[in-house]
């Protein structure tokens, strides 16, 4: 399968690779997918006053896997919850040219970004 | 030098050798002639030629030269097998015997044997990628006609007890097929001594070109009849009508003859290269899984699970190293491999395959380099991968919820 040159861009050079304290307050962690589908992906985000400071993933999954949680962390940081809780797959499917096999990668991406936030809310409700 | 990419899926196709290639090209222009034109010495020469090829495989597989029947490869080969004898024998009974880690040119045509009202029975095959005798032992019945059983596997290069299971073949009267693709050239094949009384092969696997091969269909004790797919000019004893494709079976005859020659020497050279490249990945990774039978298995054949990280993005983390892997996103189903899948591997390792097929141009430099590029993008991998983390961490990944999708 050829991939375009930004998932291969993404592949490459992940944006925001890595792990924030899944312990702090100001953590929400997001983890979606399954090992047996073969792509699970972790975002985390850290925000404070409702905005995202600083974003990170993991992910297990092929190339455009990789590149959509790379991507998603590139476009939350800086914004304000809603903001991102407004960020479609469709707009990674764009950015990252993903094939119609592919696009579950996006989907998966969304939740993640969706899963993180609810995690925060979840954590700082009390 | 060490030339980029390295190829390293022998068991998909191999190139040419060039000493084939020598002796195909004339059959192409001056010795041109139709092997079937019976008055002329363009045809003798063609049936000479074709004559020679015969020879040279009936003495790599201890067949009689009558007993090849040639075919565009095993594909065909496998189809003309099946329904051949399914239409030859459906009078005798209806009941096919295969397993499940076959090639999908035998599960394919068996399925399509089932709609037409056969009973096919899959045999399981134990962790170690082999089918057990005494499973096979007990699902004959009086109805069974036929058992399919390959040589090696094509994914994990197990070898099955072919000369056990011809020999339950024989004393039940049973036809046994055995689809040898990946074994003819690579194993030393005796057909009487196996008890293979049908046995496809294909010119491709072992340095010939493609869209040649043979099956093999046994004459004495017993004469195997098959009921032809291709209607026509009654060639190859009436099994296989076409016009004979000269130049490719000169290709098939001499890949044959180099692979007798040296294959002895080969695979001693192909088995350091095989586990060195296996003990240079498995001494500096961890939790890395060899799949099928260690030691029942061909020489050039590498087949490892990578826990933690996804096949796919594992090759494009090697791009320049041609493999194949078991991930479902590298397939056209989106389902895992299912020979791997088969031997109990769970879905989450079947994703996380590479297999390695070594050949006659792989050299010792090239091994070091793809191990080498193999630790390298593992570790990057599992660095980016949340289970690896996890499990570092002492999660228990069977114990997660996990959002399937």
């Amino acid at each position: 399968m050829a991939y375009s040159d930004k998932v291969i861009d993404h592949y490459s050079n992940p944006r925001n690779m890595g792990s924030l304290d899944k312990k702090d307050k100001d953590v929400g962690t997001g983890i979606v997918g399954a090992p047996e589908c073969g792509d699970v992906m972790k975002l985390q985000l850290k925000i404070s006053g409702g905005v995202i400071e600083d974003a990170r993933f993991k992910t297990f999954g092929c190339g455009s896997a990789i590149a959509s949680s790379s991507l998603a962390t590139e476009w939350v940081k800086g914004k304000t919850i809603d903001e991102a809780f407004q960020i479609k797959n469709t707009e990674i499917v764009n950015e990252l040219n993903l094939p119609p096999v592919k696009i579950h990668c996006s989907v998966l991406a969304e939740d993640a970004i969706k899963a993180a936030i609810s995690d925060y809310k979840k954590k700082n409700e009390a | 030098m060490l030339k980029l990419p390295v190829y390293m899926d022998y068991h998909s196709t191999t190139p040419v050798d060039p000493r084939v290639l020598e002796t195909m090209l004339p059959y192409f222009s001056e010795k041109f002639g139709n092997a079937a034109s019976k008055n002329h010495s363009f045809g003798w020469n063609a049936e000479d030629a074709v004559a020679k090829a015969r020879e040279q495989i009936a003495q790599l597989i201890s067949c009689n030269t009558k007993e090849i029947v040639f075919t565009s490869g095993a594909t065909e080969s496998n189809n003309l097998s099946l329904k051949g004898v399914a239409g030859m024998y459906r009078e005798k009974g209806n009941h096919i015997i295969t397993a499940v880690t076959e090639h999908k040119a035998i599960l394919d045509t068996t399925k399509r044997l089932e709609k037409e009202g056969f009973e096919v029975t899959y045999l399981p095959v134990g962790a170690d990628g082999l089918i057990d005798l005494e499973t096979l032992k007990a699902a004959i019945t009086p109805q069974t006609i036929l058992i399919s059983i390959m040589l090696a596997n094509n994914e994990i290069g197990v070898i099955q007890p072919v000369a056990e299971i011809g020999k339950i073949a024989k004393e039940k009267g049973i036809i046994f097929h055995c689809d040898a693709a990946q074994g003819v050239g690579k194993i030393p094949v005796n057909v009487d001594e196996m008890g293979i009384d049908l046995m496809s092969f294909s010119a491709h696997k072992i340095y010939g070109p493609k869209g040649v091969g043979g099956l093999y269909v046994r004459r004495k004790k017993p004469r195997v009849r098959l009921s032809a797919m291709m209607d026509g000019g009654g060639h190859e004893r009436g099994m296989r009508s076409g016009t004979l494709n000269v130049p490719s079976i000169v290709g098939l005859g001499e890949a044959c003859a180099i692979c007798e020659t040296e294959m002895e020497q080969e695979n001693l050279r192909l088995a350091e290269m095989r586990n060195k490249l296996q003990n240079h990945i498995m001494s500096e990774l961890d939790e890395v899984y060899l799949n099928g039978h260690p030691e029942k298995r061909l020489a050039q054949n590498l087949n490892i699970s990578f826990a933690y990280v996804e096949g796919e993005s594992l090759m494009m983390g090697l791009k320049e190293i041609a493999l194949s892997s078991g991930s479902a996103c590298t397939t056209a189903t989106l389902e895992p491999s299912y020979v791997l899948r088969a031997l109990g591997v769970g879905s989450d390792l079947a994703h996380s395959s590479l297999r390695f097929g070594l050949g006659r141009f792989t050299t010792h430099e090239e091994i070091d380099y793809v191990g080498k590029r193999v630790v390298e993008a593992v570790n990057r991998l599992r660095e980016m991968s949340p289970l690896y983390e996890m499990a570092k961490e002492g999660i228990d990944l069977k114990s997660v919820q996990w959002t399937e999708h």
